[in-house]
């Protein structure tokens, strides 16, 4: 268990995007009717993503609203999953796993590149705004350690020179290549499959 | 080494397409409505013959917890929820799964959900995995579109629906009531149990829970027959697994192989050997990080199995292997998972809330061997405390790491004490 609080400043309103609402009330449909709850997360997580990154109070009051849920509920959710970041992030946040697999193929020179080259402590927002980085738990994706996961992506089989490199490419505005970074064929072992070779499973049916 | 026919997850490494024309090519989605002709009771059957342990951790017999489902409905409706908040350190197989095979889940799902008189069904995905979460939005919506889900899904008669749900950044949910807490949208505490959810589930409804790996290897088992899938492997311990194999060797990947296959004929074959070769091998965590080390001793001869790993007090798990050779410092690497467990104690129970930040604080000091000797057995005794007394097994999976270190490297962490006791000044002699 970790403390964890709403940062203290915190803006008067938030509304969704008429897009983003779309989406939330075809989301609340995936439930049975008085079950909407059920669609918090989901929602505060799309309310993250169009604030750019991190969750605020107003929110609260109108997932809230919308779930039929009271917003100390909803401040539940957000204080209780990890995933909602309760202070401004950077424009790229890099989530760097230390978790022991991780760990164990290089992590420490991940996050001493983080360190270098974005700020020295995480949860910090460099001074051009534009990243920040945090120390996350496993990440699920143990055979392709060391991983970044930033956005939707997961970086894999990253070292400290390579993570140099995708946060110069995320600097200079360029989105550097999701996967694996040394090419590998996601989890296979580095040089391609030794198994699923036989040819015949691929024209069975259909 | 299994044969390549033998293997169920045919696009495990996303070589070929996910998408449903390709599925169809590789076998999936073959005769769906045959398998669902048969009935409920044979279903269920054949997966008891078939010997298919649950593949999420616990390896509860997939068939028998299928079997606990209410036959007939009293009015509430039944629901699967497919567990696919894969987060246990080590663990990366189900995620290979919904990116690359999606289609074998899915047609599980509904084969699944009949057997069990559920018309909806659940999957919940871990918030990190968001491009496998989109993946089987776009899965789901293929099968809609052909007719394998909805009304009278894939022409068998049974109305069926699926939707894929998302958390956000909680171990915890993997654990079976808190998945469901969180699925409706709650904090992802653990429920006590009786009632359990085949009684009182999701929306206090019939509910069972099942690994993403267990439901997307049923219908292979059912099209090639129990008796193709328990001649794999060894009694009790039957079929094929999918193996993640992480840390120290020369090739970490994902394979799938036989049940029973011996620990260093896995990590020879696949992963082209120990990084420094097999004598340079320290200790392995067979089954994900919740089950205890095995040192190089046990390692030499174990096979990878329910029961062998339990008669050397370790476990099988979810078949998550963490190699770790002699360049690694081990107290350091169970610390970190202490830490791990630290922070994602839901903090309901007050054994695990407060006993994993002790318990983790205690193994940093042994790192550095800034402790007593006398610590070592305090800290035994605080597993012990923690063990079995909590709600939900994560204080066990705490707990369990610390205990296999200290059976194996004790001598380890007393060496550090005394090499910290040595290069201090006489003060700490005197006592």
């Amino acid at each position: 268990m970790s403390l964890r609080r709403l940062a203290p400043d915190q803006p008067a309103s938030f509304a969704f995007t008429p897009d983003n609402l779309a989406w939330a009330q075809k989301q609340m449909k995936k439930y049975p009717e008085g079950r909407q709850a059920s669609a918090v997360t989901p929602l505060l997580w799309r309310a993250q993503e169009q604030n750019g990154g991190h969750v605020t109070e107003p929110m609260m009051r109108v997932i809230g609203e919308m779930l039929g849920m009271s917003p100390i509920r909803v401040l539940e959710i957000a204080t209780f999953y990890t995933m909602f970041n309760l202070k401004p992030v950077g424009q790229h946040l890099l989530q760097v796993c230390t978790t022991t697999p991780c760990w164990l193929r290089g992590s420490d020179a991940v996050v001493a590149a983080c360190k270098k080259h974005i700020h020295p402590h995480a949860e910090s927002v460099s001074a051009d705004g534009k990243l920040s980085w945090m120390e996350v738990e496993c990440l699920g994706a143990c055979v392709n350690a060391p991983i970044i996961q930033i956005g939707d992506d997961f970086y894999e089989d990253v070292d400290g020179a390579r993570t140099e490199g995708i946060i110069n490419d995320l600097r200079a505005g360029r989105k550097p290549k999701p996967g694996s970074q040394i090419g590998r064929q996601t989890s296979a072992p580095e040089g391609g499959p030794q198994t699923l070779t036989d040819a015949s499973l691929y024209t069975k049916g259909g | 080494m299994l044969s390549d026919k033998d293997r169920i997850f045919t696009n495990l490494y996303g070589v070929h397409d996910w998408r449903l024309p390709a599925a169809r090519k590789r076998g999936n989605w073959d005769g769906t409505k045959d398998i669902i002709a048969k009935g409920r009771d044979w279903i269920i059957d054949e997966m008891k013959k078939s010997g298919l342990r649950g593949r999420g951790g616990a390896g509860f017999p997939t068939g028998l917890k299928w079997s606990f489902m209410p036959k007939a409905s009293d009015g509430r409706p039944a629901y699967l929820v497919v567990n696919a908040d894969e987060s246990e350190p080590g663990t990366c197989k189900d995620r290979d799964i919904m990116r690359h095979d999606p289609h074998t889940l899915l047609e599980g799902c509904l084969i699944a959900s009949f057997a069990m008189n559920a018309h909806a069904c659940y999957i919940y995905v871990r918030g990190e995995f968001r491009i496998e979460y989109k993946r089987l939005e776009a899965a789901i919506e293929e099968c809609y579109a052909a007719g394998l889900f909805g009304k009278n899904a894939a022409g068998s008669g049974w109305d069926f629906d699926c939707y894929v749900h998302h958390g956000a950044g909680a171990y915890i949910c993997g654990e079976e009531t808190a998945l469901l807490e969180s699925l409706e949208g709650k904090k992802g505490m653990p429920r006590l149990k009786p009632p359990f959810p085949a009684n009182v589930g999701l929306y206090g409804c019939p509910t069972t829970v099942n690994n993403v790996e267990s439901i997307a290897v049923a219908p292979e088992i059912l099209r090639r027959g129990a008796a193709w899938f328990s001649a794999l492997g060894r009694p009790n311990n039957t079929g094929t697994k999918l193996f993640c194999i992480s840390g120290h060797v020369n090739k970490p990947c994902n394979v799938e192989e036989e049940m029973g296959i011996p620990l260093r004929e896995l990590i020879d074959k696949h992963c082209g050997g120990v990084r420094g070769g097999w004598d340079n091998l320290l200790a392995v965590i067979p089954g994900g990080s919740s089950v205890p080390l095995i040192p190089k001793s046990i390692c030499d001869t174990v096979l990878m199995d329910f029961d062998s790993l339990r008669d050397v007090r370790s476990g099988l798990g979810t078949a998550a292997v963490i190699v770790m050779d002699r360049s690694t410092d081990i107290v350091k690497a169970i610390a970190r998972l202490a830490r791990f467990y630290k922070h994602e104690s839901c903090g309901q129970c007050t054994p695990c809330r407060e006993g994993t930040g002790w318990m983790w604080r205690v193994m940093e000091r042994l790192v550095t061997g800034d402790a007593e000797p006398k610590e070592i057995d305090l800290l035994l005794e605080v597993t012990y405390q923690v063990e079995g007394h909590t709600i939900c097994a994560l204080g066990d999976a705490a707990a369990w790491p610390i205990q296999g270190l200290i059976r194996h490297f004790r001598t380890e962490i007393e060496r550090r004490i005394n090499a910290k006791r040595a290069s201090k000044p006489a003060m700490a002699a005197a006592e």
